[in-house]
């Protein structure tokens, strides 16, 4: 009973959905209120419908009911109950339906707390929202049915893919998805902006923290799926260009530059046609993620199933969604109202710059991820886009770009004082040759362009710091003035700080990672020592373990450094027999925020094994940098003051400023 | 019955959720919504609130006051929008759409794509499933579930192994018997059983690994009856007829009497034309013991005699004329076999299932047809 209520609660959510894109829309036309709060409630109802449907999947997988195709294909009575709980969006068929439950969430909280939204405005977002959400119910029920039975139940089922048994299945698919469908929202807002044919500083007012919570969630959930592939996967590798990848960052790229862009259209009424094809374009890339991802164009950890029904309909739902957004943009853009004027040198200018750099730099990650694809199907020839390509391209696009983002803060709206704001960085550009001379004299090896990559990233870091200082007047003022001021500052300002200091420590991790990274690799036997980076690992003992589904070869390495004992590391292979698969456990020893990091190989006949042990410098910053970042845009959230950017007057009054 | 409902509440819901709002706009007064004026009145709010805490300088939120005046006043200008209007025709075909559409869509979509006669079958209540054959299979499974987290467990190796022969899974009974052996301790019995189990997954073919165990089985009891008999059979498999005549005459000999596998025996003795005398019983045998040569073949042949004459009253006994055939063959009379084969088929021609019975046996004598 319970797969057939969750069955037919997503039919109806389908139902709902396409009652809901349809009646507000004719509402609008008329001005008719009472068809225009149709959207709401059926968004509503929708949320509860498709929720339902997904916790019915859980509650199935949950009791093991293997009468449903989908949890025979994917759970194991024996899967601890959380595998047994993430295993629901661990599968082609239960991850599309957690993407539509989130549209469903994210619907639902437009309904439930946009009262001042403009009654029209919330019809026509909630439409769109709808003809979304249609696609994909549609999409589900009926070439990706989770809730399709099986006549003769089997005993057990055909377990999940080692691989995801992990904890990073609960965290990660959830987190991008949230981020991947949050931008649906400002695409909505854009499309509904399109059909109105204005946009009003509303729909800049609600378009913001919309996007900006989709963008925390999305540069989370890129983070940790970057560490669950460095732990999991056993090469200690955390970002390999490989296209599912990209297809996560390119959203990212374009969402930061909407995100920017957003922000100039609510404090400043600019920017507005231009934030709106930001919107379109962010979803589109989100949507085309989904696709590259689903359809099975790629194989990969990610490509659960390919079925080419699949993939023609998710392609049908591409052309459709971005096409048809695109067109509706050509044809409307012109009819809408351009917002205010800036000088070129202003904080508007410089966050035009940042979106120039970003979306140049996910243009290039789109032809790199695309190019290859697009090759393969026409001639046939397999070629891969790499690391190489990736380096030389987005490399170069992304040193301007940090090397502005602490002017920007810096210059005032409407009009900015470059130069002012270079006397104010001076300090952190001091500290950044400081560094870069400190690292070039002690480093050894590696290539030549860390050093000054530190130094930016250094530079970044205090830039950041910089602002803040400024801000409280620290050392102009006396410091109980400064703390003052400090604790009055809005949380946007904090956020700010906080989300470009996180650029400049993930990059710091990642040029030290990749350039003083040493790694050992060979076969040991046990009592063997290998000598890494300092370190000593002592192989103390092979011994084989029973895990709860899996069986496990663990290997105990004493971990010391200059005679003193460090710790124990415990790396192990397991190998689940209802698959017939084996999965590497690497064993990670943070240090500071350095890690040493053992996988194992295949084992010998002769009772030795293969040994992977790498010592990475500093590589826990490539992820605290994006949860640090997170942690701004959250700070930024938690700000509910209205952005209202005070324009510089036209003429400075410099006695005034110093007053201040 | 209760599914359907169910389906009703929630159409019935679904439904409610569209008439709602359709119902209820025209009597409620307008809600509070926002507008761009609204939106700049609060943003000048937001000004004055941060030029107090002195976020801002006094020129600059001047500035930003006329720039957000300017754009009130627009706003203003343009906010003579058409007013809303109720138009009923429309709101009635909504609701219309939502009692017969939604419910004709739902139940559309639903009847091909979902199985509304199926039950949930969650594992915990298929566990306790009353159907023996499923039974059998499940507790099976759990075993082996138990033995996936216990693998040193050998009293279960144990117990599943001969289950697992039976149901025809022969290299997972290899398995399991192996097992056994490893964490049970080693017996003369799950030797020969593994070495059963092998040459049942080879087909009934005692490969050499097969054999290997035997002897195995046979080192650590030279009695073992199940590793002297596959032993028997390999060696008839090899074409030594005669080797396998005298192990199984020498396990024969040594047998209990009631050793339910003496039939078995008999029988492998006779096909290998090994001269015990199998149409006897046990007791007779033993009472036949003490005898001399002549006494013996005497009593034998009066056994046969009264088993002929029992068959000719009553012809329903396939055994008794297998028995008879085998007898007649062994005491080399082949003549009085063929007709006392003869008889058999008359006796048993109107009975399929026994004419079938008849055919398999005499199959297994070597008597063809």
């Amino acid at each position: 009973m319970i797969a057939e209520t969750g069955h037919y609660a997503l039919v109806l959510a389908l139902g709902l959905a396409l009652i809901q894109s349809i009646v507000p829309l004719i509402g609008a036309r008329l001005r008719d209120p009472a068809l225009m709060n149709v959207a709401r409630s059926t968004a509503l109802a929708q949320l509860v419908f498709c929720g339902a449907s997904f916790v019915a999947l859980v509650v199935l997988h949950v009791t093991s009911d293997f009468s449903v195709a989908n949890v025979y294909e994917n759970s194991h009575s024996m899967k601890p109950l959380i595998y047994k709980i993430t295993g629901v969006w661990g599968n082609h068929e239960g991850s599309m339906l957690l993407w539509v439950s989130i549209l469903s969430l994210f619907g639902g909280l437009v309904a439930a707390f946009g009262n001042n939204l403009p009654l029209s405005l919330r019809a026509h977002v909630l439409s769109v929202q709808a003809w979304v959400a249609s696609a994909f119910y549609l999409f589900i029920l009926i070439t990706s049915n989770p809730f399709l039975r099986l006549a003769n139940p089997p005993i057990e089922g055909r377990d999940l893919n080692p691989v995801l048994q992990d904890v990073g299945l609960a965290v990660h698919p959830p987190m991008l998805y949230l981020g991947y469908v949050g931008f649906s929202i400002s695409f909505s807002f854009a499309i509904a902006a399109l059909i109105e044919g204005r946009i009003d500083a509303a729909w800049a007012r609600w378009v913001r923290p919309w996007t900006l919570m989709a963008w925390i969630f999305l540069t989370l959930g890129i983070a940790m799926g970057s560490y669950w592939a460095y732990y999991e996967l056993g090469w200690g590798g955390w970002w390999f260009w490989d296209p599912v990848e990209n297809a996560s960052l390119m959203p990212w790229l374009a969402g930061t530059a909407l995100l920017h862009s957003a922000l100039v259209m609510e404090k400043r009424n600019a920017l507005k046609v231009w934030t709106i094809l930001l919107s379109i374009l962010t979803f589109s890339l989100s949507l085309l993620g989904t696709f590259l991802v689903r359809s099975g164009v790629l194989t990969s950890v990610h490509a659960f199933a390919t079925d080419p029904t699949r993939g023609v309909f998710i392609l049908l739902i591409l052309c459709v969604f971005i096409g048809g957004s695109l067109s509706l943009y050509a044809a409307r853009a012109s009819s809408l109202k351009q917002g205010g004027l800036f000088a070129p040198i202003s904080r508007e200018g410089s966050l035009v710059l940042n979106n120039l750099f970003l979306t140049t730099a996910c243009a290039t990650v789109l032809v790199g991820t695309l190019y290859p694809l697009g090759l393969e199907v026409l001639t046939g020839e397999k070629i891969s886009v790499g690391a190489p390509f990736f380096n030389l391209t987005f490399g170069p696009l992304f040193v301007p770009l940090l090397i502005a983002v602490p002017f920007g803060p810096m210059l005032a709206w409407k009009r900015g004082d470059l130069l002012g704001a270079a006397q104010r960085l001076l300090a952190a550009g001091i500290g950044a040759l400081l560094v870069l001379a400190l690292v070039w004299a002690w480093a050894h090896g590696g290539s030549a362009l860390a050093p000054p990559a530190i130094a930016l990233a250094v530079f970044v870091i205090l830039g950041s710091l910089t602002d803040l200082v400024e801000r409280f007047g620290l050392f102009r003022v006396p410091f109980a003035t400064a703390l003052r001021r400090a604790r009055g500052l809005p949380r946007s300002v904090w956020g700010t700080a906080f989300a470009h200091a996180g650029l400049g420590i993930a990059l710091i991790g990642i040029v030290c990672e990749t350039t003083w990274n040493s790694e050992y690799i060979g076969t040991m036997k046990p009592d063997d020592v290998a000598r890494v980076a300092g370190y000593e690992l002592k192989l103390d003992d092979l011994f084989q373990r029973q895990g709860p589904n899996y069986r496990e070869m663990i290997a105990q390495f004493d971990v010391s450094r200059d005679g003193r004992a460090v710790s124990t590391m415990t790396p192990s292979k397991r190998s689940f027999t209802t698959r017939g698969a084996s999965t590497t456990e690497a064993a990670l020893l943070t240090r500071g925020a350095s890690q040493l990091y053992v996988s194992l190989g295949d084992a010998t006949a002769e009772g030795a094994i293969a040994v992977r042990i790498y010592h990475k410098p500093f590589v826990l910053l490539i992820w605290w940098g994006p949860v640090l970042m997170a942690f701004g845009g959250v700070l930024s959230l938690s700000d509910r003051r209205l952005r209202v950017g005070a324009p510089k007057p036209a003429r400075i009054q410099p006695h005034l400023q110093a007053a201040e | 019955m209760t599914l359907w409902f169910v389906f009703a509440l929630m159409t019935v819901a679904a439904i409610f959720a569209v008439l709602w709002p359709l119902g209820r706009a025209g009597s409620a007064a307008r809600p509070r919504q926002g507008s761009e004026a609204v939106v700049y009145k609060d943003q000048l709010a937001e000004i004055e609130r941060d030029l107090a805490a002195g976020l801002i300088a006094a020129p600059e939120a001047e500035a930003a006051r006329v720039e957000i005046g300017r754009r009130l006043l627009a706003a203003a200008g343009n906010e003579a929008a058409p007013a809303d209007r109720s138009s009923l025709n429309w709101r009635r075909a909504a609701a219309v759409l939502a009692l017969v559409g939604l419910p004709l869509a739902a139940i559309g979509l639903y009847v091909p794509l979902g199985s509304p006669g199926m039950p949930d079958a969650p594992l915990a209540l298929r566990s306790r499933a009353p159907d023996m054959a499923q039974s059998l299979e499940n507790m099976v499974a759990q075993v082996e579930q138990h033995l996936e987290r216990n693998p040193t467990d050998g009293r279960g190796w144990t117990v599943l192994a001969p289950v697992l022969q039976r149901l025809g899974r022969y290299d997972d009974a290899v398995r399991a018997y192996r097992n056994a052996l490893a964490y049970g301790g080693e017996t003369a019995e799950r030797r020969s059983d593994l070495g059963e189990a092998l040459s049942a997954a080879a087909g009934g073919v005692v490969t050499a690994d097969a054999k290997a165990e035997f002897e195995r089985a046979r080192a650590l009891n030279a009695d073992e009856p199940k590793a002297n008999y596959f032993l028997g059979l390999a060696a008839e498999q090899d074409g030594r007829k005669d080797d396998a005549a005298a192990i199984w005459r020498a396990l024969l000999a040594k047998a209990p009497a009631d050793a339910p596998w003496r039939p078995l025996l008999q029988t492998s003795l006779a096909r290998v034309g090994g001269s015990a005398a199998p149409v006897v019983s046990d007791d007779s045998i033993a009472a036949a013991k003490d005898m001399s040569e002549g006494d013996r073949g005497a009593m034998i042949r009066a056994m046969v005699e009264r088993l002929a004459s029992r068959l000719k009253q009553n012809g329903d006994d396939v055994d008794g004329w297998l028995r008879l055939v085998r007898a007649y063959l062994v005491m080399g009379e082949r003549d009085k076999a063929k007709g006392a084969l003869g008889d058999a088929r008359g006796a048993v021609a109107n009975d399929a299932e026994r004419l079938r019975q008849l055919n398999e046996g005499l199959k297994n004598l070597g008597l063809d047809g």
